[in-house]
């Protein structure tokens, strides 16, 4: 039984891992072709990074992930702390609408949001799809997730020290910032995390909502699919594997150590 | 917790210069919107060109004309140059869309041969320079296709049992659609919806034997032989034809459709003069020449043709001659009835 | 008291004015295109139109629920073995489970064409052994695999978190009053699973019934989804712009799932209720 369930547990992982294995192998495939393989070359890393469009869009995913993550935890924080102090109907109200972007499918957001800039475009003759429509619709979907990690946090805080703060004479704000900020900071960073990581991988909502002068990294992946096979788009991946593996273990080891640390003290 | 709240703050100052860069960066230089087919240009000729006039270009590409159109149509994105088909230029041109050229600022012009001008789409040769031309065909491998059934020269073989699920087809309404109605023998410019409604059922008819709807991805099907047919644009079988050998195409019999695609500027760039100045350049001998090798597409321009393998130019299929062309239709901007029936008989389709 | 209200109002200010605008006034402006036309004017043919598409609804719903189904085969072993690892090895084998997810979904599906296809990895492997070779991609089959591949560790994740809830000792104790596997399955672990198995296959039906790109990859272009649809009347592919349309069925599809997701809630309360007897 134990060793059936060891097989089993392997078959998984080989599943989940085969499609990476191909694209990591084939990223150093000296040939262009799809499954042949005819020995080892960097040539599709050299071509990669002299790539601009692939290279511009990734600096553009990266800003926006930033920037959004950013704009989504100040506003989600803010907000949890008024949600928190909600009872009742309002709080019902408020959550519920929280959790549209979260439960609606991606595309229903996306086509959602592209009728409004250009329901504002065509109509109003206001703006342009670009880096600004993007930064919109990205802060939007992640305003809820930092608010869904930021109010649990909040649930357990011990009120008394901030009006405790405030009967000493502190001001609400930096009562605030001093008092509250450091109890739930574990949610706000990985509220912050989440929103950065969601807005990166987003693919569906930047690609109804770019416009001519701003393309996400998976919005250039998925023309470069739909163009003759290039191993470039291996290469990126083996590189974006790489990035994405050498975080979690930062973060993993980080954590460890934090716990042992906690042990000794 | 200090540190972190230090990163934030860290992140937050480089997603904000990061942001001003790719904003407003290098200000006073101008940036063109250019939007093109994928895999029709020589990507090296853009720097050559921001080089050469300061002006800095942002590349972006389409599958078809009808995603190029629905994406400026929206008035959402804003692009100086487009270069799309002929059909898709009278329709931008009737709804207003495109600008009318100042030919001062491209003198190459005069290099593009008489006979691509003043066509059907832009008869006072006012709003576009041809960028290529070139017809349909249909392109197989010679080891997976019988050569009786290719020498026939037909449309039929993209309807032939034999090859159920090694067939390619077309992705977009408008092409797939020429195709079924010149194997009708009617007009790829029908305004009759029972001619339509007919050249629905043979794609319906051709569904279960088409291994996949494809465009640029015809590339990759044809030269690795996952694919054994598939009808497509005549350059682009000389490309796949270099990638395999055992690769032919045809003309079909039946007819296909002559195309012209063009460089335009839309009425909304605010950079007119400098797309034109694009323009200009693209029709440089030189770079007109390097565009002609790398896309594989028949070139209007007429120095160019001098200077390229004569190999290339004395292809008779991809510079067709006279008498290939008597044969050849080109596309029409449809009447919005015919073109909403085709896109509901396209979705029709694809969907059973 | 005043006071302290004016201040809550201003807390909440900047939340409630950008989710007004960015979330509450598009859903308004999905359902006002959804019952006009072009004009402008009140209609119910595009909510009616949906019966044309009817075919489509249903071709997605089919696909999305054998995937889900199969995630969920797949994965609540592997979720209960995870969960009855040391401590330590549990966090990395989760952390092998997440990896996955963090390349881009569109990435992954991409490198399925390479091994799916007629000359593809697989079928080399088994001509190489002289066997025959199969048709694998541009087929239902291929899109159920994309789904279930992408969105497998959306079904491990949750139903792994409330497996860990579950004490060793509670099945040792089920065990020595005399329950045989398969009643410590139906009779405690299963109940006590519900609502990781709940959110599990909301986490995966939603995104599996609404996908466009995946039929797209690994379908051919053959198999046709709602999302397909919706993509099409938005972006033009079929030379043709419709928001109304488009709308309607974006509408339709929302409250699928919103209906969907009511009746696994409904599953979520009754499975606690029995639980707790």
């Amino acid at each position: 039984m134990k060793a059936l369930s060891k097989v089993y547990n392997f078959l998984i992982f080989a599943f989940l891992y085969a499609p990476i294995l191909v694209m990591i192998v084939y990223s150093f495939n000296a040939d262009k072709s799809r499954t042949q393989f005819g020995g080892f070359s960097l040539r599709w890393y050299t071509e990669l990074f002299h790539d601009q469009v692939i290279l511009k869009s990734l600096y553009i995913s990266l800003a926006l992930a930033l920037l959004s993550a950013l704009i989504a935890t100040i506003i989600g924080t803010i907000a949890s702390v008024g949600i928190h102090a909600m009872r009742g109907a309002p709080r019902r109200a408020y959550l519920a609408v929280n959790n549209i972007p979260v439960t609606n499918p991606d595309i229903v957001t996306a086509i959602s949001m592209m009728i409004l800039f250009v329901f504002f475009v065509t109509k109003l003759n206001g703006m342009e799809m670009g880096f600004g429509t993007l930064l919109i619709s990205h802060i939007t979907f992640n305003i809820p997730y930092v608010v869904l990690s930021v109010l649990p946090k909040l649930r357990g805080l011990n009120s008394n020290i901030y009006e405790a703060a405030q009967d000493l004479g502190c001001p609400p704000v930096p009562a605030f910032l001093k008092v509250v900020i450091p109890q739930i900071s574990q949610g706000i960073v990985t509220g912050f995390i989440m929103a950065f990581t969601l807005s990166l991988d987003d693919f569906v909502i930047s690609y109804f909502n770019s416009g001519s002068t701003a393309q996400t990294l998976p919005v250039t992946i998925y023309s470069m699919t739909k163009r003759p096979y290039s191993p470039k788009i291996n290469a990126l991946s083996t590189l974006l594997f790489l990035a994405v593996m050498a975080l979690l273990l930062i973060v993993n080891f980080r954590r460890s150590g934090d716990q042992k640390k906690e042990v000794h003290s | 917790m200090k540190k972190k709240i230090l990163s934030l703050v860290l992140a937050a100052v480089l997603a904000l210069s990061v942001l001003s860069m790719a904003g407003c960066g290098n200000s006073g230089k101008v940036t063109l919107n250019v939007y093109n087919w994928g895999e029709y240009i020589d990507l090296s000729v853009l720097p050559e060109f921001e080089k050469e006039t300061g002006i800095r270009v942002n590349y972006t590409t389409y599958a078809s004309n009808e995603e190029m159109y629905a994406k400026i149509a929206s008035g959402a994105a804003s692009y100086d140059v487009v270069i799309p088909s002929d059909y898709m230029i009278s329709k931008l041109i009737q709804e207003d869309m495109l600008a009318p050229l100042n030919f001062d600022n491209i003198p190459n012009a005069r290099y593009i041969g008489e006979q691509y001008k003043g066509l059907d789409f832009d008869p006072e040769n006012q709003y576009t320079v041809p960028y290529t031309w070139g017809t349909t065909v249909v392109i197989y491998n010679k080891s997976m296709v019988d050569p009786a059934d290719a020498a026939a020269q037909s449309l039929d073989l993209l309807w032939n049992e034999k090859y159920s699920g090694q067939i390619l087809m077309f992705d977009n309404p408008r092409d797939a659609f020429g195709v079924a109605l010149s194997k009708l023998g009617y007009s790829l410019n029908s305004e009759n919806p029972d001619e339509w409604k007919a050249a629905a059922e043979e794609l319906k008819k051709q569904k279960p034997l088409v291994q996949a709807y494809v465009m640029d991805q015809i590339f990759d099907k044809m030269e690795s032989g996952e694919a054994a047919i598939a009808p497509y644009y005549a350059g682009d079988a000389l490309i796949i034809q270099d990638g395999n050998p055992d690769i032919d195409y045809y003309i079909p019999k039946e007819g296909a459709n002559f195309f012209v695609d063009a460089m335009c500027v839309l009425k909304d760039s605010p950079h007119k003069a400098e797309a034109e100045a694009f323009i200009n350049f693209m029709c440089k001998t030189d770079v007109a020449v390097k565009t002609a090798e790398i896309i594989g597409y028949a070139t209007p321009h007429l120095e160019a043709v001098k200077q390229l393998d004569p190999e290339i130019t004395g292809n008779t299929v991809v510079y067709a001659d006279e008498a290939v062309l008597a044969n050849t239709e080109v596309f029409l901007n449809l009447s919005p009835e015919i073109n909403r029936l085709q896109s509901d008989l396209w979705t029709d389709i694809k969907k059973d | 008291m005043h006071r302290k209200s004016l201040s809550r109002v201003a807390i909440n200010a900047p939340y409630t004015v950008w989710m007004a605008i960015f979330v509450l006034v598009p859903i308004a402006l999905v359902v006002y295109y959804a019952f006009t036309d072009a004009a402008g004017r009140f209609t119910l043919q595009n909510v009616a139109s949906i019966v044309d598409y009817s075919h489509t609804f249903f071709t997605s719903l089919e696909l999305a629920l054998i995937s889900t189904a199969i995630c969920l085969v797949l994965a609540y072993p592997l979720a209960y073995a995870i969960s009855r690892m040391h401590v330590k090895r549990q966090s990395t084998m989760i952390m092998l489970v997440m990896l996955p997810m963090w390349m881009n979904f569109l990435i992954r599906t991409y490198a399925w064409m390479t091994i799916l296809e007629g000359n593809g990895l697989i079928n080399r492997a088994v001509r190489a052994l002289g066997g025959e070779g199969f048709h694998m991609i541009n087929t239902n089959g291929a899109v159920v695999l994309g789904m279930v591949y992408n969105f497998l560790p959306y079904m491990i994740l949750p139903i792994y978190t409330v497996l860990t809830k579950i004490e060793q000792s509670t099945i040792e104790a089920a065990q020595d009053l005399g329950a045989n596997r398969v009643n410590i399955f139906r009779r405690v672990l299963l109940p006590m699973s519900v609502p990781g198995v709940i959110s599990g296959i909301t986490m995966v039906f939603v995104p599996a019934v609404s996908t466009f790109v995946i039929s797209k990859l690994l379908g051919g272009g053959k198999t046709f989804l709602i999302g397909d649809i919706i993509e099409n009347y938005f972006l033009g592919n079929t030379g043709t712009v419709d928001y109304n349309i488009g709308a309607a069925l974006s509408l339709v599809l929302m409250i699928l799932i919103l209906i969907s997701m009511a009746i696994m809630n409904h599953f979520d309360k009754d499975a606690s209720a029995g639980g707790i007897m």
